[in-house]
């Protein structure tokens, strides 16, 4: 039996990716520090906003300006963050409906872990902000995460 | 929900039957093989089962992925352990070797073969598979914040927790179960399992899942035979006819959908006809209990049907080959006399975004 | 077709912070992904075999070709080629190219001459670079011989410098014809 040979292998993918309208103008919103949805054919919004809608397939192109605060529908805590993930200290992954959208958003919740007993831990249910990273240049990652509103701003 | 009317059964001439099945004891790692060094055993096993050789196959197809390898084009040296000279009539899916089965059988119900040999391999060990499956998300909106595949699961199975549908005991029961059942598949990779309570005692690996929701990491592959109407009579005693087969995939952002419930396992199984009668084993692709939870209930599965009696994902989880062992089981367990009739479900995607569904029997029409 | 900027043109009126902004159109998204790649039991042989300079090659069961590399398999018969041998370091170039374009990340030296060798007693050529000669002289049928680099022996193909003519005769074309 030959001795088991190994090697790294190292793949990179530096794409530069067009972006199109729709998705170009989200972005743009997240680097101004707008976040935009879109209005879907029956009328619900979207956010992220698609380029065509999930039902009919029609174009959308109505945007939709949206506040920057929105409620975690459902959610799950990574104690251990992995590589390239948005934060390195243990964080919540969070499906957020920004106000005003029907479609909830994916991203990281910096906020007390679940069970903490802390008002603005993770959990469904929670109000929670955008916060924005200091360099921002049109990418999901423009939003740094999401945090926590204050306490009495959470309801029961 | 709706669906649009039932479309007619399939006729009866060229009716598809998986008659041959074969896999690899599935492992963590074998880093003493390559993938050809892998599949060869198992596609020499299909062949050997029926006594064909490959210049006799009409069709071959193979599903796999090359993210897995981290090499482009990896699947094609895969090939060599089929022997493709004289050329071949030959396919590949960047998917679950489930849908390279799909495609064989559109060929053969077409007339274009009447048998197939179907293929599908994947070596996780080589990378983070956890972290590779991230690169199939959504390029703009998701991928770039690496969401693993765990993490995704986590969401689905919190949003099922918190709608009441499933909590951590009956999860935890899910995975005893399974793995309890692989005792009887010595192909399976995790045989056996702690008690529920004692699992529950281990810490969250994402939460609200453990490391006893999750399948384990393998390495392994799977090859399936299929053969047309009398073709298939002459190369087993007991076919696994293929009554009915169809997918259908959602929205790929998880914000859009409902991950509590399938709706496109539930319209793959209308169209596959899988609500025309009660199956007594439903083989279902169900990497995470969670997912296995939605599936049972998309599919109408009460507990009268036997589900994953092979152990399922949850013991053995050879990424890319998972789903089509779920159909190479259950026409295993039809070709025993063990089934009658059977479901077989496959996946693709995060959170159960696209999913197939085949319809196995027994009997001759 | 709409654009991005006019989609926020028709909120900026919503968001004043949008109105005349310069629209995204591109996004960078680097992605590294790390593997170990292991080449199994066939390749790691002959990986092996080339840190001691020595060609190591399998053959089939059913059609006896002899492939090197080896892969475990034999692509024409899909079966286990388990019969291992060595070959010698002289072979035949049965075809070869002129590069002039060195690929991004490759330490070579450009224009530089890339073949097919097929090794005596192989039926598939090694591919390697022809060197010791000027480029208008390599041609098919030429005899060669593997020119070792001793101080990067090791598992590897780059433990082959090159090869370089041996000065025999060309070898006679119904010794290669089939493995051109």
């Amino acid at each position: 039996m030959p001795e088991v040979l190994s090697a790294p292998l190292i793949v990179e993918f530096p794409f530069t990716r067009s972006t199109g309208p729709v998705l170009g103008a989200f972005l743009t919103g997240l680097r101004e520090r707008v976040v935009l949805g879109i209005r879907g054919s029956d009328g619900r919004v979207l956010c992220p906003p698609a380029e065509y809608d999930p039902v009919t397939a029609a174009e959308l192109t109505e945007l939709v300006v949206l506040p920057d605060t929105g409620t975690v529908t459902t959610w799950a805590w990574n104690p251990r963050p992995r590589p390239f993930q948005p934060l390195d200290t243990p964080f919540g992954w969070a499906l957020v409906r920004l106000d005003g959208a029907d479609t909830a958003l994916l991203h990281a919740l910096d906020a007390p872990a679940p069970d903490s007993g802390d008002p603005c831990a993770v959990r469904t249910g929670l109000r929670v902000r955008v916060r924005w990273a200091a360099e921002r240049s049109g990418a999901i990652t423009d939003i740094a995460c999401f945090e926590s509103l204050p306490a009495e701003e959470q309801t029961s | 929900m709706t669906a649009a009317a039932k479309p007619s059964p399939l006729s009866g001439e060229r009716d598809v039957a998986v008659v041959a099945f074969a896999q690899s004891t599935h492992q963590r790692s074998t880093d003493q093989l390559s993938e050809v060094e892998l599949v060869l055993p198992v596609l020499q096993d299909v062949l050997k089962q029926t006594g064909l050789t490959t210049d006799r196959i009409g069709f071959t197809c193979s599903g796999s992925s090359d993210y897995l390898a981290g090499r482009a084009f990896s699947f094609t040296m895969a090939l060599d352990g089929v022997g493709a000279w004289p050329p071949i009539s030959e396919s590949h899916v960047e998917m679950d070797g489930a849908w390279a089965l799909y495609e064989a059988w559109v060929k053969l119900r077409t007339g274009q073969a009447d048998t197939a040999l179907v293929y599908s391999y994947g070596k996780s060990s080589p990378g983070s598979v956890r972290d590779v499956l991230t690169r199939q998300l959504d390029p703009y909106t998701l991928a770039p914040l690496w969401p693993d595949s765990v993490a995704l699961a986590a969401l689905q199975t919190q949003a099922l927790i918190d709608a009441g549908i499933t909590d951590e005991p009956a999860l935890a029961a899910t995975a005893v179960r399974s793995r309890r059942a692989a005792l009887g598949n010595p192909h399976a990779q995790l045989r056996g399992s702690a008690d529920a309570e004692a699992l529950l005692r281990e810490p969250y690996e994402v939460r609200p899942l453990r490391r006893h929701d999750c399948p384990p990491v393998s390495d392994g592959a799977a090859a399936v035979i299929l053969a047309v109407g009398d073709a298939a009579r002459a190369l087993h005693p007991r076919p696994a006819w293929i009554r009915g087969i169809d997918h259908r995939i959602e929205a790929h952002q998880p914000g859009v959908r409902d991950l509590t419930e399938s709706p496109s396992t539930w319209l793959a199984a209308i169209h596959a006809g899988a609500f025309d009668a009660p199956p007594d084993t439903a083989e279902l692709h169900a990497p995470f209990t969670g997912q296995e939870v939605v599936l049972r209930r998309a599919l109408e599965l009460n507990d009268a049907v036997a589900v994953n009696p092979s152990g399922g994902p949850l013991a053995a989880n050879p990424v890319m080959a998972a789903g089509l062992i779920r159909i190479g089981e259950a026409a295993a367990r039809i070709h025993r006399g063990e089934s009658r009739r059977a479901l077989a479900h496959a996946t693709s995607g995060p959170c159960l975004q696209q999913n197939l569904v085949a319809v196995l029997e027994g009997e001759q029409q | 077709m709409t654009s991005a900027a006019d989609l926020l043109a028709a909120v900026a009126a919503d968001a004043p912070a949008l109105a005349g902004v310069e629209p995204v159109t591109r996004v960078t998204l680097p992605a590294r992904l790390a593997y170990t790649y292991t080449p199994g039991a066939a390749q790691s042989r002959f990986l092996t075999g080339l840190a001691d300079k020595r060609l190591l090659a399998e053959r089939c069961p059913v059609c006896t070709r002899v492939y090197i590399p080896p892969r475990g398999v034999c692509p024409t018969c899909g079966r286990a080629t388990t019969e291992q041998l060595e070959l010698p370091h002289v072979g035949t170039v049965t075809t070869f190219c002129i590069v002039n374009i060195a690929a991004r990340g490759l330490n070579i030296e450009v224009p530089y001459c890339y073949a097919y060798v097929l090794l005596d007693g192989a039926h598939v050529g090694l591919h390697a670079r022809i060197g010791g000669i000027p480029h208008d002289q390599v041609h098919v049928g030429q005899r060669v011989e593997a020119v070792w680099d001793d101080a990067n022996l090791g598992p590897s193909l780059a433990g082959i410098s090159h090869f370089r003519p041996t000065g025999d005769p060309d070898a006679d074309p119904d010794t290669y014809r089939s493995w051109m």
